[in-house]
């Protein structure tokens, strides 16, 4: 027997739905995993804020209840911590995508990992830009397809979460929208964290990423999500061969370091607001 | 010649390919992005014959440009709006540096909020940094354009803006001529203009100067604009001669007699003349360039066409001023002979400009509000 939860109503701008994402597209089971892991949480709703960039991801922040920021392309860290340093209470959470948050948005990336400010961001990261219909991002694999790579991208992507570590991340995890359970707990774990955490979430995108790729349709591209993943327990047990192939899901790093906010106003000795 | 039934934006990715242009370099946009993932079809099929390469931002994109164009590189890019606006440093810069580089922008709104409706802010705000800005009004016209700014930004040594309006021309399909490659190479051979780096002869590029030399520098800028109208004209002979289509500075309709000029830029001028027929005693001056602002030219043609009202169609707005288009006309007129009153339609935001809301204004109903003789109009108002 299956148990349906329906999502917390209210935090959900149930006017503005039904979304504008394509049928298949996992943006939906990632914003749904945060409406869950926000409930969990036991965040208030007013003390919680979404800000969003560019492009499909982004679109997220229409959706949601809460108070929501629309940010520029890119720029959503940067917007955030304009917010997080007048408003330390607030929740927030930053939903970019990979063009968005790794390409123009990639200094703001590294500098507020390097602050280890406050903020929790959520990258859904489906390889490709999908709004302006699929050219391949900094974080697309080397050798796939895309509009503006039509044989191929040579380039190398990041590999992101360790990107954030070495500029000064104190927690970072993975997860995928085959395995919303699990995306919902880390959300949550990086929302308790205090310090800049990143959530990369990987999303199938059958239409553009999935067809370019011969990647199948949206079940067969959730299925290979899934079979390729495996927990950080499970990785601990492979060799770098077998490892490379996988997706490694689960909460990859955390550690204890100074907060920016709490570090500012304590060197201020001003009170915020 | 082939006509193919083409978007704006293939043409613009078309005429690229005919140019020989060296570098390409791509970042998306809406709507731009299909000029880029046409060229990046070219390339994998390897007819582009230069190179495309993808950037990690509209910035760089440009900045890409600059260092290719420092080799002597014939490039291209294409951008919109916010990227527009985000290249802003890099487009001073790269008219300082006198790089002849043809970038194509598709006019599109700026935010907050969000917006992909064509207005022509975008391009306008960047009427001040140096480059040459031609304006198209549809799909055949972008392709020639083009070409024709491949080779007068490098002749005078400025880079070249080929503006042309979100949708109605990016993404309307139209019959374009497009000539092949070798004829196309009978108008625009192979880019010759002196690369700056040069291994033989090192040299520091762009150092720190003082005001004087900066005065020198900005006053060589103002004076290849200058150069512009005789470079265009003989360019606009040759390709004639070649493809039996030319675009002057101002392009004039109907305007001998007319008691009433509509003034605009862009694809508005499409909707108008499409309507011109129907309106007796009104004419038509389109601003095919609008940097250089082809002042004198503009103030000759309203003078000799006679007209008592000046209607200035601007898809854009400065606030605090008004249409942009409109201020740039009043300043060109000022001083002519019995100038006759400026008024200005405002489409704002990209707001749609049809046949109803012309003859509206044309008939004066929506003049009768009082007011001086330089009226406004706002597209909003005309619901």
């Amino acid at each position: 027997m299956v148990r349906v939860e329906h999502l917390n109503q209210t935090f959900l701008r149930t006017k503005k739905l039904p979304h504008i994402w394509c049928p298949g597209c996992g943006n939906g089971i990632v914003t749904a995993a945060l409406v869950r892991a926000v409930e969990r949480a036991g965040f208030a709703q007013r003390d919680v804020v979404i800000v969003s960039g560019i492009g499909c991801s982004s679109r997220a922040a229409g959706y949601l209840n809460f108070n929501t920021l629309h940010a520029t392309h890119g720029r959503a860290l940067a917007f955030a911590t304009g917010l997080k340093l007048s408003q330390p209470q607030l929740k927030i959470f930053v939903i970019m995508g990979d063009g968005d948050c790794s390409a123009i948005g990639g200094n703001h990336f590294i500098h507020a990992a390097r602050r280890n400010i406050d903020l929790n961001a959520v990258i859904i990261n489906n390889y490709i830009y999908g709004m302006t219909g699929g050219q391949h991002s900094p974080l697309t694999p080397a050798g796939r397809k895309s509009t503006t790579a039509p044989a191929g991208t040579l380039e190398r992507p990041f590999e992101l979460l360790e990107l954030a570590r070495g500029a000064g991340a104190t927690f970072g995890a993975r997860g995928s929208a085959a395995q919303p359970r699990q995306l919902e707990q880390l959300i949550v774990q990086g929302a308790r964290h205090k310090g800049f955490a990143v959530i990369e979430a990987l999303s199938p995108c059958p239409t553009y990423y999935g067809r370019k790729n011969r990647q199948g349709g949206p079940v067969e591209m959730l299925r290979a999500l899934k079979d390729s993943s495996v927990s950080v327990e499970g990785a601990s047990g492979l060799d770098p061969a077998e490892l490379s192939e996988k997706l490694v899901t689960g909460v990859i790093y955390v550690k204890d370091a100074p907060e920016y906010t709490e570090q500012y106003y304590r060197s201020t000795g001003k009170e915020p607001g | 010649m082939p006509v193919e039934m083409i978007t704006g934006s293939q043409a613009a990715a078309t005429a690229v390919q005919r140019a020989g242009v060296d570098l390409v370099v791509a970042y998306p946009i809406t709507p731009q992005t299909a000029i880029v993932e046409t060229l990046a079809e070219y390339w994998a099929r390897g007819e582009l014959g230069g190179e495309y390469v993808n950037a990690e931002s509209e910035y760089a994109s440009l900045a890409y440009c600059s260092g290719a164009a420092s080799a002597g590189a014939r490039t291209f890019t294409a951008t919109s709006s916010h990227g527009l606006a985000y290249m802003h440093e890099m487009i001073h810069w790269c008219a300082g540096a006198r790089h002849p580089i043809v970038l194509a922008n598709v006019n599109r709104a700026m935010g907050a909020p969000w917006c992909l409706e064509p207005d022509q802010i975008d391009s306008l705000s960047q009427r001040d940094t140096g480059w040459i800005q031609l304006y198209c009004a549809n799909a055949q016209e972008v392709f020639d354009t083009i070409l024709q700014a491949f080779a007068l930004a490098e002749s005078v040594l400025l880079p070249c803006m080929v503006v042309f309006d979100g949708f109605y021309v990016s993404h309307t399909y139209e019959a374009v001529d497009i000539p092949p490659r070798d004829t196309v190479a009978r108008f625009l051979g192979p880019s010759c203009f002196a690369a700056q780096v040069d291994p033989g002869r090192p040299a520091n590029l762009h150092g720190l100067i003082g005001a004087e030399a900066q005065s020198r520098l900005v006053l060589s800028r103002h004076r290849a604009m200058e150069r512009v109208w005789e470079t265009l004209r003989e360019i606009n002979d040759r390709f004639a001669a070649l493809f039996g289509r030319s675009y002057p500075a101002v392009e004039g309709v109907a305007c001998e007699g007319a008691k009433t000029l509509l003034v605009t830029a862009g694809s508005c001028a499409e909707t108008i003349k499409s309507v011109l027929p129907a309106l007796d005693g009104t004419g038509l001056l389109r601003l095919k360039a609008v940097r250089p602002f082809p002042a004198r030219e503009l103030r000759t043609r309203v003078e000799a066409s006679g007209a008592e009202t000046v209607i200035v169609v601007d898809r854009n707005c400065s606030p605090g001023l008004g249409g942009i288009l409109a201020q740039e006309v009043k300043a060109a007129l000022y001083g002519a002979a019995a100038a006759p009153p400026v008024q200005n339609l405002i489409l704002a935001g990209g707001v749609d400009l049809t046949p109803w809301m012309l003859k509206r204004i044309l008939d004066g109903s929506l003049f009768t509000g009082g007011g001086g003789p330089d009226r406004e109009v706002w597209g909003v108002d005309l619901a």
